[in-house]
C-alpha cells in the first residue's frame, strides 16, 4: 500500500528536491532491491530447469512448452522430463517458496519476533505429526497425506491461538506484546509434544514406510505435479490477495495494539486475518511439499538484509529462491559430492537454517548489550 | 470542532470495575489535564475515551454519536491518541514513523497523496524534528523519540487528541518542552487535548481544565486554580501540602509537607548532631 513513500537516509544529502520528487526517486529506489530480487527468481527458475543432470537449450525449452500447449510434436524423452518432471518441480517449488516466505514473514512481522515463524512455533510440526500418522498408521500417501497435513497444521494453529488468547487476563495496561510472546511459547510447547508423537510414530513403523515418511518429513519436491501445482495456485490466488489487503494494517499494528487502535485499525480482527492467512499459507506450502524446514523462518530476515527493510514481496522472492535454489544443489551438486545420493530438498534448507538461527542470536544478544 | 463526552461510563477489565457511573466532558479547544493518584482510574478513564476499552455500561459519545458505532477509521480521523508505550519498528526513520499517522486518511483505493505528504512536513515542522526526518527512531534521544511520536499523532490531524502520560521517562527540561508542544499545537490550531499527567505541579500550571479523579470516580473539574487545593490534594493523593501561587505562572504550585526537613524540624536535627 504505502510503503513507497519511505525514504533511503542518503536522500537526506539532496536537499533541493521536492517531496514529490523525493516520492518518485524513492519509489525507484525501493523498488530496485525487489525488482532485482525478482530477477534473480526468473534466472534461478530457468537454470532450475534448463541446467542440471539433464540440460536443455532455450529453444527446445520453448518448442517443447509450445508443442505440448498445441499438441504439437514431442521431443523424445526431453519433452516427457521437461513437461513432466523439471517444469512442474520448479512451479510447485517457486509457489511453496512464495508461501513459506509470506508466511515466516506475516507471522515474524506481527508478533515482532524472528522466531515466530510458523516452521518454530509448531505449525508444520502439526502438519507432520498428521502425515507420518496417516502414513504410518492408515498406509495413504499422495494426496490423502497432503490433506492430512493440512489438517495438521490448522489444527495445531487453532490450538496455538486459543491457549495463547485464554487467560490472557488484562493487567493495568496491556502491552499487547504479551498475546504475541505467549503465542510463542505455546508454538514451541506444542512443537515439542508432537516431535514426540512423530518419533513414536517412527520407531513404531516398518522400514519402507518409515522410509516414505522420512523423506516426508524431510520436505521435498518429488511428488510435485501439475495436479499438485493446480490446487497451489488456487490457494495462492485466494491467500496472496488477502496478503494485499492486510500488509497496510500489518505496518500499523507494528506500532503496538494500543496505537493501532488510535490510528483506526481493528486490532482483534487484523490480528486474526493475518494469523489465518498465515497459516493458510503454511499449510497448503506443507500440504503439497512437506515442511520444508526453515524456509519461513530464513526468507523474511534475509529479504530484509537484501532491501534493507521488511518487506512482503521480497520475503516471497527469497522464500522462492531457496527452495529453487536449495532443491537445485540437493539434486545436480550433492550426488557429485555424495555418491550420487539425491538429498531432499529440506535437508539442505535444514543446514542453512540452523547455522542462521545461531547467528542471529549471537547478533542479536550483541545489539541489546 | 468536536466534542468528546462521557455519560455514565462504566469501566472494567475481566470483572474488575475500575471506573463507575462516571459522566464528564473534555471541554473543546481546551487542554484537559487528567490528575490522580496511581490506580485512581485516570488512564483507564483515557482508554475509555479512546476507544481502546469497550464500556461495560453508559457511553463515550463524540459530537453526540457513540465513538463504538463509528467505523474505526472514520473516528481516527477525528479523534486522535497517543499511548503510553507505542513501539518503533527496528530501524524505521522518523518520516516513515510519522507518515504512519495518515493511515486513517488512506483508503484501500487511495494511497500515499500529496496532502499526506504536506501533513507529514507540517507535523515534522510543527514538533521541530526536520533535521530528524531521515534518521532511524534507534539513533535518538528519549526527549527526540517523544517529539517523533507527537509528530506522528499530529499528522493525523484530528479535532481531538489524547495523550497518556507523555513526558514519563523524560528529564524535566525535556517534560516542559514537550507540554510547551502540545500547547502550541492547542493554541495555534485549536485542537481538544485531554492528558493524563502524574506531575501535578506541571499539570496545574499547562491546563485550561482539570479533571482530578480519585477511585474510579471525578472528585473535581474546572480550572486549576478553583480544583487544585490543599483540600483536594490532600483528599486525591492523602498528601499534606501548601498551594502557593506559581512564581511564573500564577497557577497553583503545591508543595509537599512530608514528615522531614521542615524548617523547624531540620534545625532541631542539626542540634541534636552537634
Amino acid at each position: 500500500m504505502s510503503t513507497l513513500h519511505k525514504l533511503p537516509a542518503e536522500l537526506a544529502l539532496d536537499d533541493n528536491v521536492s517531496p514529490k520528487q523525493q516520492h518518485q526517486m524513492s519509489l525507484r529506489r525501493v523498488l530496485s532491491p525487489t525488482f532485482f530480487l525478482g530477477l534473480a527468481l526468473v534466472v534461478m527458475f530457468a537454470v532450475y530447469v534448463l541446467l542440471g543432470s539433464y540440460t536443455v537449450t532455450i529453444p527446445d525449452f520453448f518448442t517443447i512448452v509450445i508443442n505440448h500447449l498445441t499438441g504439437g510434436e514431442k521431443i523424445p524423452g526431453a519433452s516427457f522430463i521437461v513437461m513432466e518432471h523439471k517444469l512442474p518441480r520448479a512451479v510447485v517449488g517457486t509457489m511453496i517458496g512464495i508461501a513459506f516466505g509470506l508466511a515466516g514473514a506475516l507471522f515474524q512481522t506481527m508478533l515482532r519476533n524472528p522466531l515466530a515463524s510458523p516452521d518454530i512455533i509448531g505449525i508444520s510440526y502439526g502438519a507432520s505429526a498428521a502425515a507420518v500418522t496417516a502414513i504410518v498408521i492408515f498406509g495413504a500417501s499422495g494426496a490423502v497425506v497432503s490433506g492430512a497435513a493440512l489438517g495438521g497444521a490448522l489444527g495445531v494453529a487453532a490450538i496455538i491461538y486459543a491457549i495463547s488468547r485464554g487467560g490472557s487476563g488484562v493487567g493495568g495496561g496491556s502491552r499487547g506484546n504479551a498475546a504475541g510472546n505467549r503465542l510463542i511459547l505455546a508454538g514451541v510447547g506444542i512443537a515439542a509434544a508432537l516431535h514426540a508423537v512423530v518419533n513414536f510414530l517412527m520407531t513404531r513403523a516398518d522400514i519402507r514406510t518409515a522410509a516414505d515418511a522420512l523423506i516426508w518429513l524431510n520436505g521435498s519436491l518429488n511428488s510435485a505435479t501439475w495436479d499438485r501445482a493446480g490446487v497451489l495456485a488456487v490457494s495462492l490466488l485466494i491467500l496472496i490477495p488477502a496478503v494485499i489487503a492486510l500488509a497496510g494494517p500489518l505496518r500499523i499494528l507494528e506500532l503496538g495494539d494500543d496505537a493501532a487502535a488510535g490510528l483506526g485499525i481493528r486490532v482483534n480482527a487484523a490480528r486474526l486475518g493475518l494469523v489465518l492467512t498465515a497459516v493458510g499459507l503454511a499449510a497448503v506450502a506443507t500440504a503439497a511439499a512437506g515442511p520444508v524446514a526453515f524456509v519461513a523462518f530464513l526468507s523474511g530476515p534475509i529479504a530484509r538484509r537484501i532491501v534493507r527493510k521488511p518487506s512482503l514481496p521480497a520475503s516471497a522472492l527469497t522464500g522462492a529462491l531457496i527452495v529453487l535454489l536449495a532443491d537445485f544443489f540437493a539434486s545436480n551438486i550433492a550426488p557429485v559430492i555424495l555418491d550420487g545420493t539425491v538429498l531432499p530438498v529440506g535437508v539442505i534448507t535444514g543446514a542453512l537454517g540452523a547455522p542462521f538461527l545461531l547467528w542471529l542470536l549471537v547478533t542479536s544478544n550483541r545489539k541489546e548489550a | 470542532m468536536a466534542v468528546l463526552n462521557a455519560k455514565d461510563l462504566t469501566l472494567q477489565y475481566e470483572a474488575r470495575k475500575v471506573v463507575e457511573g462516571l459522566t464528564t466532558e473534555i471541554p473543546e479547544g481546551k487542554v484537559t489535564m487528567i490528575v490522580g493518584a496511581n490506580a485512581c482510574g485516570k488512564s483507564t478513564l483515557l482508554r475509555g475515551l479512546s476507544r481502546l476499552l469497550k464500556p461495560a455500561g453508559g457511553a463515550v459519545t463524540l459530537d453526540g454519536k457513540d465513538i463504538h458505532s463509528r467505523p474505526a477509521r472514520e473516528l481516527a480521523r477525528t479523534l486522535g491518541l497517543l499511548p503510553q508505550h507505542p513501539t518503533a519498528p527496528d530501524g524505521i526513520t522518523v518520516r516513515d514513523l510519522v507518515g504512519r499517522g495518515r493511515y486513517p486518511h488512506q483508503g484501500f483505493f487511495r494511497s500515499w497523496s500529496a496532502a499526506d505528504d504536506a501533513a507529514v512536513q507540517r507535523a515534522l515542522d510543527a514538533t521541530d524534528t526536520q533535521q530528524l526526518a531521515e534518521r532511524s527512531i534507534d539513533e535518538l534521544s528519549g526527549g527526540q523519540r517523544q517529539r517523533v511520536w507527537i509528530a506522528m499523532a499530529l499528522a493525523q490531524e484530528t479535532d481531538v487528541l489524547l495523550l497518556d502520560e507523555p513526558t514519563t521517562y523524560l528529564d524535566l527540561a525535556h517534560q516542559v518542552e514537550v507540554l510547551d508542544l502540545i500547547t502550541d499545537l492547542n493554541r495555534s490550531r485549536g485542537t481538544t487535548v485531554a492528558i493524563v499527567l502524574h506531575d501535578l505541579n506541571l499539570a496545574a500550571r499547562y491546563a485550561d481544565h482539570v479533571i482530578a479523579m480519585k477511585g474510579g470516580c471525578i472528585v473535581a473539574e474546572g480550572p486549576a486554580p478553583l480544583v487544585v487545593t490543599e483540600e483536594l490534594v490532600f483528599n486525591v493523593f492523602g498528601l499534606e501540602s501548601r498551594v502557593v501561587p506559581d512564581p511564573i505562572s500564577g497557577t497553583p504550585l503545591i508543595v509537599p509537607i512530608g514528615r522531614h526537613h521542615a524548617q523547624t524540624a531540620s534545625i532541631n536535627e542539626l542540634e541534636i548532631a552537634s
